[in-house]
């Protein structure tokens, strides 16, 4: 009995130091920061996850395109690092996520698109003008509205074939923000969200869904997200800004600009986002139909399960990369980088995240041999006492 | 004859076959009740916000604020183009069908047989890709728009603007997904008559259509039928390439007024909406109560085949005994 407690004794000194070994080797060992979320922002996402990566060969960065609204029931189930968004979370999904920091990670602008042969890019449109053809109270090109703010501009005297997004889509969110701000006849009939009740139109699937059913149908008009609009050479509206003087050519120069003017006023980073818009912004070279994506993220990231402290530095330090060094390939992309002011407030949400609560201890290379060395006195000790655990044989 | 001989056979190991048999037939009627509680618990607060109004109402609303919902248009939607594909697809499936089995040449047999599986095979998707950027130039060009121009102004369903992305295409999309199903079955259960019946027929010198009449549509009829209800099956809850083509109108624009304009199917828009709609809201009760809407429709359907079917077999045996 006695050889045999030793034997066991003697095993557990070749475990424990491997253990330990193992532990220490574990602590600077690579992390995978999880998110899920909006698809829009995924192709900015998956160069980005590339990008950090080479920087960075221990970090890795799962993202799932999932669509936004599924994003957000990942991050209220706590199984993400961080959940990806086109809209800010609504009240409710506030409520169900509480202790959350909202970071604006890009900017999308949004372009009205249409097809009508022998027309280029350039037809000057007013929001109030946008508002009734997508209300279907402008049926035909050649009517006097549009035709007023367009003149020499030979207009078809066709209809309007409308076409929008059939899939809940931050796209629609923005588009419809701009829609209510300048035309209150729209946000009393139709309204503000991710799904709206259009009273006309086709649905289709997706950016790309939209931006087909426009290229492929003369006559057709659209809201397409302006990296769509350009890589398929689509022709798009110049629209009015908020000041009413120049009809403005969506760019990512004139979304940037808006961005920047409506970038100042900004809610906490733990306040109330829902009601955060960018539309419409004053200044003679905004674009006025653009829109913030969001990142959202525990402030006490120790209620994510895995998480340690160590890993919540990671998270941080990604996404500080993402809102500096992290831009530069935004552009590439036909993504609209941040302008300073949402920076700084970024800046100020990130650092509110820690790894709070009751701190738990790490099973360190110190906790290990302390517990190697208890475990193995108490052996040694039962052996040489006669103390048995197992019955004796 | 050769006897088989049981070795160490013990009653132990049948009751361990009856149980583990008996949990594997459990595990059916689990996933089924499941689901209902699922669907139903899911879908709770719909019913509570609109009542049967959910079923008979027609808006479609989720702007928070003013949120009302009606899923009346998506379930005549879907009976639309179910019903539309299966007055196209049935007489073609079965026209195919009986080529194969009694007209076609042997070496055409196999091949097309072949085929016809082949397309069986082909995942949604694919058709409804091909359908959006191929098939719907065509049709809008083609039949659509002459159609329109014709009889617009007088016949409401041809009115309207052509757009290709409509209850139409869609319908025309579904039918030639299911005329491979119902084709390729409907050729099993008419080879399967037994071939001293056409025997009999032709020997009264009937022609190869009065045999057909005579001999084969007798015997096949219940199979037939269950064949076709296997395409409606598919055609009610085909989500992708009608979600792709339907055109996707919410609300009471929704309702086909029209084949050619929009509209929308119990599935498409639980496709359309589900990934978006926020986490324990209105909305997403709503999509639930669609599938809700959507499982008991399917229920129906297998009952009512199920009914059909045992009458046909019943009157079929009467005849047989008479």
């Amino acid at each position: 009995m006695k050889k045999m407690f030793l034997a066991i004794a003697f095993m557990l000194l070749l475990i424990v130091p491997s253990t330990i070994l193992y532990a220490s080797a574990q602590s600077s060992q690579s992390y995978t920061i999880t998110g899920a979320g909006s698809t829009f922002i995924f192709p900015l996402m998956d160069t980005w996850r590339v990008q950090y990566n080479n920087l960075h060969p221990n970090i890795k960065l799962n993202y799932q395109s999932i669509g936004s609204g599924a994003g957000i029931k990942l991050l209220t189930q706590k199984t993400v690092d961080f959940g990806a968004s086109d809209a800010p979370l609504a009240p409710s999904e506030q409520a169900a996520a509480p202790g959350t920091v909202t970071i604006a990670d890009s900017i999308g602008g949004i372009t009205i698109s249409y097809n009508l042969p022998g027309i280029d890019k350039g037809m000057k449109l007013t929001g109030p003008v946008i508002a009734q053809i997508f209300m279907g109270k402008i049926t035909m090109w050649n009517d006097p509205a549009i035709t007023n703010l367009n003149p020499g501009m030979n207009l078809p005297a066709q209809k309007i074939l409308i076409a929008h997004r059939a899939d809940g889509s931050g796209t629609t969110y923005a588009f419809t923000d701009y829609l209510s701000n300048v035309s209150p006849d729209w946000k009393a009939t139709v309204g503000q969200g991710k799904t709206v009740p259009w009273p006309v139109g086709t649905g289709a699937q997706g950016n790309a869904g939209v931006a087909g059913i426009v290229k492929s149908t003369t006559y057709a008009v659209g809201y397409v997200e302006l990296a769509y609009a350009y890589q398929n050479n689509m022709t798009y509206a110049f629209v009015q800004n908020a000041d009413g003087n120049v009809f403005v050519e969506p760019t990512i120069a004139s979304v940037a600009a808006d961005a920047a003017a409506g970038g100042t006023s900004l809610p906490a980073p733990d306040g109330d986002w829902s009601k955060v818009s960018i539309v419409n912004e004053p200044g003679s070279n905004s674009y006025p139909i653009s829109t913030l994506t969001y990142i959202m993220v525990y402030k006490d990231l120790s209620q994510i399960s895995g998480e340690t402290q160590d890993k919540t530095q990671e998270v941080k330090n990604f996404l500080n990369w993402i809102i500096h060094d992290g831009q530069q390939y935004a552009s590439p992309l036909l993504y609209v980088p941040l302008p300073d002011a949402i920076v700084k407030a970024n800046e100020k949400a990130i650092s509110e995240i820690q790894f709070g609560g009751s701190a738990v201890p790490e099973f360190g290379p110190v906790t290990a041999l302390v517990l190697a060395a208890a475990i193995v006195s108490i052996i040694a000790f039962s052996a040489k006492t006669g103390l048995r655990i197992a019955p004796k044989i | 004859m050769e006897t088989v001989k049981l070795k160490g056979g013990s009653p132990v190991y049948d009751k361990v076959f009856k149980i583990a048999s008996a949990i594997a037939a459990t595990y059916i009627l689990a996933i089924i009740v499941l689901i209902v509680f699922q669907l139903s618990s899911g879908s709770y607060l719909i019913w509570a916000h609109e009542g049967i109004s959910f079923l008979t109402g027609s808006d479609w609303n989720a702007v928070e604020g003013s949120e009302s919902y009606g899923a009346a248009p998506y379930i005549t939607g879907t009976f639309v183009t179910a019903g539309l594909a299966m007055i196209i697809g049935v007489p073609i499936s079965i026209g195919i069908a009986m080529f194969l089995s009694e007209l076609a040449p042997k070496f055409l047999r196999s091949a097309l047989s072949f085929v016809i599986e082949l397309l069986a095979a082909v995942p949604s998707v694919i058709y409804g890709l091909w359908g959006m950027f191929v098939f719907r130039d065509y049709l809008r060009d083609w039949i659509e728009t002459p159609l329109n121009n014709a009889f617009g102004n007088n016949v409401w369903f041809f009115s309207g603007t052509p757009f290709g992305l409509d209850i139409f295409t869609a319908s025309v999309v579904l039918a030639i997904m299911i005329i491979p199903t119902i084709a390729s079955i409907s050729r099993e259960i008419m080879i399967a008559v037994p071939n001293s019946q056409r025997e009999a027929a032709y020997m009264l010198g009937a022609t190869k259509w009065e045999v057909f009449k005579m001999a084969v549509i007798p015997y096949s009829k219940s199979g037939l039928v269950g064949a076709s209800i296997l395409g409606l099956g598919r055609a009610v809850g085909e989500t992708m390439a009608v979600t792709m083509l339907i055109g996707n109108a919410t609300g009471p624009q929704a309702f086909p007024t029209s084949l050619f304009g929009p509209g929308q199917t119990m599935s498409s828009i639980i496709a359309n909406e589900f990934a978006e709609a926020s986490q324990g809201s209105l909305h997403m009760a709503a999509l639930i109560g669609v599938g809700l809407i959507l499982f008991i429709v399917a229920i129906a359907i297998n009952i009512v085949a199920q009914l059909l079917v045992s009458r046909v077999i019943k009157a079929h045996q009467g005849a047989v005994l008479a």
